[in-house]
């Protein structure tokens, strides 16, 4: 019993983790119908950065803030320079994120080197439920609670998702399309960078998320990469399913047991667990 | 209050708007009529600004807006309710209404204008809280109709209000245009396949045909003149 709680427990943490990270993929192809292979790169990036902010400070929480600024600028740069113009070609926007992400993990080995280097966690990690546990399914919730509510109940969210719903009629509201989409992947970009923030410790290094955004990737295809409540519901759901098989299966397995999922999802509901289709009608 | 001079649209080689000139009074109701094809929506979507016109000029109220795309005419006053109407059906009923008014920045006067819309067309307001998908083909047109009021618009736009719907539905949302040009002065540019309709209420009506206008007269002599009918508007 023992066993199973604090299996929960850790899986409910890592879950969080998984949830944070693919809410900022659902935010994006909300918007412009593009999975973000670039988001763990914006994430490694942001953390890089923390990291070089924590080596000439010491303290945690300002590379933490610059982290997820770093996050939204990237993302808004790379909807304005990089995905923009290829907008009209969903193939090409997905190969130019998936360039991105090969180019800035290079781009960080180049500049901080591939080796791992030890990096912070927020609080005291040690111990099962420890208080770092706490503050990162903490800070998942509010960020996903803040998210949900952004988009339910502000006049920007309105805005965001008449816009990601249909830009034409959108524009007639007078709504600014353009401006909507980048608002939008600047604030995925901050979220994937506070997941990244969370997942890094104890080391990074360039390839540090990969493992993380597979199970991010997989948690908002389980919720519907349409639907960010599914999604974030999708990403404790795979923590806690994952924990249990490393717990009582073992932990080779885990890998194999995310893909499993994922296929018998797919083949099952391929519009995710909480989807609601892709074919939108007219 | 909007003057078009020369107007050309072109999608690739084809100039679905060619050369069209045509001036609007303020208070004006003007039926664009003729076939599938013709040009009629392009014309509007160019007007709004949601299709860059290729040349000519199209002026309202003495502001030039025809290179100013459709997120900034509606702030001049100018809303456009597109073919289908453009109902955003992942939404619910009152927020397809509040987007319409959201670029104002008047809260208090967007309430009001949600209730005027509301009282306007009261199937609307029993259904605010429903998705937009839920409506029937009347209501949603209800709801396309005040979701461009809800901007205040001085000119009115309209892109085939009647397509598919029950005739006593089309004499209804005419007799809403009639009326709203009586309370505010609304102008209307009404862009329909239905002619004897769109006539019913129009001051003025011109036909499109390839993209070109090929006759424009008073919507009573239209009506009456059986040479005029049967030559352009086939009944």
């Amino acid at each position: 019993m023992d066993q199973f709680l604090n299996l929960t427990l850790n899986g409910v943490a890592s879950g969080a983790v998984y949830s944070a990270l693919g809410l900022s993929l659902v935010i994006i192809y909300r918007a412009t119908r593009v999975v973000n292979f670039a988001q763990p790169a914006f994430a490694l990036i942001s953390a890089y950065l923390a990291y070089s902010i924590n080596q000439a400070t010491g303290g945690y929480w300002l590379g933490f803030a610059a982290a997820l600024v770093a996050g939204a600028v990237l993302g808004m740069l790379t909807e304005r320079l990089l995905v923009r113009p290829v907008r009209h070609n969903e193939l090409g926007a997905i190969i130019v994120t998936l360039g991105l992400l090969i180019v800035l993990q290079a781009v960080a080995g180049m500049v901080w080197s591939n080796e791992p280097h030890s990096f912070p966690y927020a609080f005291d990690f040690r111990g099962d439920f420890s208080p770092n546990s706490v503050f990162v399914v903490a800070a998942v919730a509010v960020t996903a609670i803040g998210v949900l509510v952004l988009f339910k109940a502000t006049p920007l969210g309105l805005r965001m998702r008449a816009a990601a719903f249909n830009a034409d009629s959108a524009r007639m509201s007078g709504v600014r399309v353009g401006l909507m989409l980048t608002v939008g992947w600047g604030l995925a970009s901050a979220v994937g960078s506070l997941a990244g923030m969370l997942a890094v410790p104890p080391f990074i290094f360039p390839n540090v998320l990969d493992g993380v955004f597979v199970y991010a990737l997989t948690a908002a295809v389980i919720g519907g990469l349409d639907n960010p409540l599914g999604t974030i519901i999708g990403g404790f759901l795979l923590g806690v399913g994952l924990s249990y098989v490393s717990g009582y299966l073992g932990p080779e397995l885990v890998t194999l047991a995310s893909l499993a999922i994922l296929v018998i999802v797919l083949a099952v509901r391929p519009n995710g667990l909480f989807g609601r289709g892709l074919a939108r009608s007219v | 209050m909007l003057e078009i001079e020369e107007l050309t649209t072109t999608y690739g080689p084809v100039r679905a708007v060619d050369r069209v000139s045509i001036s609007v009074e303020p208070g004006a109701i003007t039926a664009v009529l003729g076939a599938n094809g013709a040009g009629k929506s392009t014309l509007l979507r160019t007007i709004s600004g949601l299709v860059r016109a290729r040349s000519g000029r199209i002026m309202m109220s003495g502001t030039d807006i025809t290179r100013m795309p459709a997120e900034l005419t509606v702030r001049r006053g100018l809303a456009l309710v597109p073919e289908g109407g453009g109902v955003i059906t992942e939404l619910t009923v009152a927020e397809n209404l509040r987007l319409g008014a959201l670029w104002r920045g008047d809260r208090a006067d967007r309430a009001r204008a949600l209730r005027e819309v509301c009282e306007l067309f009261p199937p609307l307001a029993s259904r605010l809280a429903r998705p937009a998908s839920t409506l029937s083909g009347g209501e949603r047109q209800m709801l396309a109709i005040g979701r461009a009021l809800m901007s205040r618009p001085r000119l009115l736009l309209l892109d085939e209000p009647s397509l598919g719907l029950a005739p006593m539905i089309t004499a209804r949302i005419m007799q809403v245009l009639r009326d709203l040009r009586a309370s505010t002065g609304l102008t209307v540019l009404l862009v329909e396949q239905n002619a004897r309709s769109a006539l019913s209420i129009a001051d003025t009506g011109m036909v499109l045909a390839l993209g070109q206008v090929v006759m424009a007269a008073p919507a009573g002599t239209l009506l009456t003149d059986e040479t005029l009918r049967h030559a352009y508007l086939g009944f």
